[in-house]
């Protein structure tokens, strides 16, 4: 079956838009495809630093003929009206179809060969192809990442016809820029286009670049008797970043091994996209490993040494940093801090620091850190953000400021606190667990969403540029995985800011959260509906709600509260309900046993509630059970006897509220 | 390699000589101070409009907050950038690049050449462009651009831009570990000088005028002299009837030093910061806009 290949040749692409703009490519592509009733066996694309490719294999050599209805004009339509239908559609009287006194022709369209149809839909996938930053060049108007020089297009070894502004369709392409025979060479079907690509010093498939950077890497650091440090993202991005992958091995002076692991780390990485390694003790090696475009005729010596002088003319700077920013304490930066914007609606770090210092003595105490001590770290959580280090190295923000406050002798649990107040920032990294930094570190994310929820800047579907859900994620994570005992709500009315809305916020996450985690979302609307704060009383309480909901009684009960309720519901309705105590009916003994039962249940479930012993309440609820059933099966609530009916509708509103104490069953579904 | 390396100058003339094979006109540093090589009215307004245009020159540029009185190796407040725009941008025009770098010798088989996404933004003259900076083996050589708008306009066609960093290129060239110990001229010569023979005393001198000496308040009322010269310039007319743009940007670039002086002097807070940067945003939109309409009723 016929094969489709389209590649785009440009100069470099973004490392970073280079798997998006692969898998836009085929989704783009699909789509088309299927519009033109075009079928396919399998699809695939390719990115990489200079070219984004696709191929489509097992397409039809033709589309399959297609049949249109055209609507023509009314019968009795003036004779030249019919006429001039039947010309346009190129059809005779007797072929036309009368539906609602109306004519249609059904027309017959012939499947166009694939190889006319791919050449608009190629053309139509470059210039609305949706980069996530495009540009224009030389006095052209087309759109694309960077500079487009050639389309290759071929389908079933053909040159397609088609072509972009000025950019005519061929089955030519390039290989390395610096490697193997130069100038263009022609592919038409995808293997002697991977092959030729090869022959060519160009490696089509990220996956086998990536594949062979991380061997390489491997290979070099075993040699060396150190272990690659390995890191998904640098991998991914390095891909992106060379056609034909050598990594080598530099080396570190060993004299920088005095900075902070951190710092040589980053400014490997995010400078200039090295791998670190491990020393078998586990700390940082001297060593570096780059990963080079080309093989070198020295054999790489030069690269190499290249980078290990860049690399230290780097942490040359970076040693500077750590020793200018050592000369004024954490202390003595506060006022520094005036002078940098949290946000133009939300003041300076200053007064944040003011903010974050509120909360934490309002939470300190609850977590079992030391007020003193947590309010320090408070003070000085944001300091570091003055320093050269973390100007150079925003991501560094927190671990500098840890780092310097260990430097200056301050106690450990603030330098720890400093360090690690803005974790947890992603799901593979734990909450913190020391109750300073804990204190901290909730205090942090609560004001950040106190603050923004206070400029309107809630998030709404896909938008959330202040990453306020991973901040509620986080106090939340610290909440459970510390089992702490937080009145959350006392702690956020502590804030300046309002709280409106902050709570129900809270709510939507935990319920995202526990239904990632396998938990019904009803019962999570259930237990919050009783207004409770404590959200690791709340966590423990859906779950044993869930249990209890899984076993007879739980089951019967909650139809027995729906019963309940739609009997008060309905006769709410007709009039006021019943007020006052119900008083012990005189019978029959169905009523008269539910009264005992519940007089019986209720001291008891509220005993169980105030020791949080969920399982205790529950069962005390289940024990309820029978004689609810009893109840619905022998007695006949709306009596004709008014008193009779008052004093069973009190019967029942007894029931609900005793089950309100524990959740809103009302929100539990079927 | 070190032996043959290009000095300081030479890679220079190279330069001159490679770019001029090429149609450029060889132009001199613009004689106002910039920060940059892009501030040159050959660039920034030449980028403007539809006429081609082909122009290469060295500018040095001066960030007064960059001084170290002549201690670091690695940085200085005032460099060397060798600028080239080519408009429109020529097809091949990354092949002339690396064939530029081939000139002042670094064999592109034996280094590592990448071109590594950084797309460049220059508020002050709102202006922006996608490209990459150029690394050879780690090292950031170059800056390489296509202008997408300049003073707020969109350009069309899109210039080209090259910045090389001399200094950097000259340390790679000479496999140097110190700007100060980079030769100037031919090592051979008797006349011999080295990058600290020929600049060393006015880092010094300056490092210490920009950073500690500079009187604010002077520096203050000359921004307001040059901020109200402006609108009367581009009001103006020359004998032609025209408005006197170029003289207009001259006293632009002259705000955005002075700006640049009083922030090294540590003489702007944070709220002023962008009330002085939008200013001198409206002043370069301010002459780009005039100079589109002076291009567009000569063409």
């Amino acid at each position: 079956m016929p094969q489709l290949l389209l590649e785009l040749f440009s100069e470099e692409i973004p490392a970073r838009m280079q798997p998006g703009a692969a898998s836009e490519l085929e989704r783009t592509a699909a789509q088309r495809l299927s519009r033109a009733s075009l079928t396919f066996e399998q699809m695939a694309s390719f990115a990489g630093p200079r070219r984004l490719a696709l191929v489509v294999d097992g397409l039809p050599a033709r589309q399959v003929d297609q049949t249109e209805e055209r609507k023509g004009p009314r019968v009795g339509a003036p004779e030249t009206a019919l006429a001039g239908f039947l010309r346009q559609a190129g059809v005779a009287r007797e072929d036309l179809i009368e539906r609602d006194g109306v004519w249609f022709a059904n027309l017959a369209r012939a499947g166009r060969p694939t190889i006319e149809l791919v050449g608009k839909i190629a053309a139509d996938l470059v210039t609305q192809f949706a980069w996530p930053k495009s540009m224009v060049w030389g006095s052209g108007s087309l759109r694309w990442v960077r500079p487009l020089h050639r389309i290759l297009c071929v389908f079933d070894e053909q040159t397609v016809s088609l072509a972009v502004d000025g950019i005519v369709g061929a089955d030519l392409t390039e290989g390395h820029r610096f490697m193997g025979e130069p100038g263009p060479f022609a592919a038409r079907d995808f293997e002697s286009y991977r092959a030729g690509l090869e022959a060519r010093f160009v490696i089509l498939d990220p996956a086998d670049r990536r594949r062979r950077i991380l061997e390489g890497a491997r290979a070099l650091c075993q040699a060396q008797g150190i272990t690659l440090i390995e890191d998904d993202g640098l991998l991914e991005e390095v891909t992106g970043m060379v056609e034909w992958p050598v990594p080598l091995l530099g080396a570190m002076d060993r004299r920088f091994l005095d900075l902070p692991p951190e710092v040589i780390r980053t400014s490997m990485r995010t400078h200039q996209r090295y791998f670190a390694a491990r020393a078998p003790d586990g700390a940082l090696a001297p060593f570096f490993i780059a990963v080079a475009n080309v093989e070198a005729s020295d054999g790489g010596g030069l690269i190499a040494a290249g980078n290990a002088r860049v690399l230290a003319a780097r942490l040359e700077d970076a040693r500077y940093f750590w020793e200018e920013d050592r000369r004024l304490s954490l202390e003595d930066r506060l006022g520094a801090l005036a002078g940098i914007t949290f946000h133009g609606k939300l003041g300076s770090m200053l007064e944040r620091v003011a903010r974050l210092e509120v909360l934490t003595r309002a939470i300190a105490p609850k977590v079992g850190a030391e007020a003193t001590l947590a309010l320090a770290a408070a003070r000085l959580a944001k300091a570091d953000l003055t320093t050269a280090m973390v100007g150079e190295f925003p991501e560094l923000q927190g671990i500098m400021g840890g780092y310097y406050a260990k430097a200056e002798g301050l106690d450990p649990a603030i330098a720890a606190a400093v360090a690690d107040h803005y974790k947890p920032q992603g799901p593979s990294e734990s909450a913190p667990v020391a109750p300073v930094t804990i204190a901290v570190a909730l205090a942090d994310k609560l004001d950040t969403i106190l603050a923004f929820f206070s400029i309107g800047e809630k998030p709404t579907g896909s938008r959330d540029p202040f990453a306020l859900r991973r901040s509620a994620l986080g106090v939340i994570r610290i909440i459970l995985d510390n089992r702490l005992r937080l009145p959350l709500g006392e702690i956020i009315a502590a804030s300046p800011f309002p709280a409106d809305g902050v709570m129900d916020f809270f709510a939507d996450r935990l319920k995202v959260l526990l239904r990632e985690r396998g938990a019904r979302h009803d019962l999570v609307d259930a237990v919050f509906a009783i207004g409770d704060d404590d959200l690791t009383r709340v966590v423990a309480l859906i779950e044993a709600l869930d249990g209890f909901l899984h076993t007879d009684n739980g089951e019967n009960l909650l139809s027995g509260y729906r019963r309940a309720s739609n009997i008060l519901a309905a006769e709410a309705r007709k009039g006021p309900l019943p007020v006052g105590a119900a008083a012990r009916p005189s019978g029959p003994p169905e009523e008269v046993t539910l009264f005992d039962a519940l007089e019986n249940v209720r001291p008891r479930l509220a005993e169980a509630m105030e020791k949080e012993d969920f399982a205790a309440g529950l069962d005390a609820l289940a024990s309820l059970r029978p004689s609810v059933d009893a109840f619905f099966d022998a007695v006949l609530v709306n009596s004709t006897i008014p008193r009779e009916r008052d004093g069973r509708l009190a019967l029942l509103m007894l029931v609900r509220a005793a089950m309100g104490r524990v959740a809103d069953f009302s929100r539990i579904s079927g | 390699m070190v032996s043959r390396a290009l000095s300081f100058q030479d890679i220079i003339l190279t330069l001159h000589g490679f770019w001029s094979e090429r149609g450029c006109v060889i132009l001199q540093p613009y004689d106002v101070e910039v920060g940059a090589g892009t501030l040159h009215p050959a660039t920034i307004l030449r980028a403007l409009g539809p006429k081609p245009w082909r122009a290469a020159y060295v500018q040095p540029s001066r960030r007064p907050s960059d001084g170290r009185h002549g201690d670091n190796p690695n940085r200085l407040r005032q460099f060397h950038q060798y600028q080239v725009i080519l408009k429109p941008n020529p097809p091949d025009m990354q092949g002339l690049y690396l064939a530029s770098l081939e000139a002042v010798g670094i064999d592109p088989r034996l280094h590592d050449i990448r071109f590594v996404e950084d797309d460049w933004e220059n508020p002050t003259v709102g202006a922006w462009g996608l490209g990459w900076e150029v690394w050879c083996d780690g090292m950031e050589i170059s800056q390489y651009t296509y202008f997408q708008q300049v003073g707020g306009l969109d350009v069309s066609p899109v210039s080209g831009e090259i910045t090389y960093g001399l200094e950097r290129l000259a340390l790679y060239v000479q496999g140097v570990e110190s700007i100060y110990d980079l030769a100037f001229n031919d090592p051979q010569s008797p006349d011999f000088m080295t990058y600290g023979d020929v600049f060393m005393e006015s880092e010094r001198e300056f490092s210490a005028f920009e950073q500690e000496q500079a009187d604010t308040a002077i520096l203050e009322r000359q921004f307001q002299d040059m901020e109200a010269m402006v609108p009367r310039l581009l009001a103006a007319k020359g004998r032609r009837g025209q408005p006197l743009v170029l003289p207009a940007f001259d006293h632009v670039l002259k705000a955005s030093h002075l700006f640049n002086l009083l922030d090294a002097r540590g003489a702007i807070a944070v709220a002023q910061r962008q009330s002085y940067i939008g200013a001198i945003r409206d002043l370069c939109r301010a002459c780009a806009q005039a100079w589109v309409k002076l291009q567009a009723a000569d063409a």
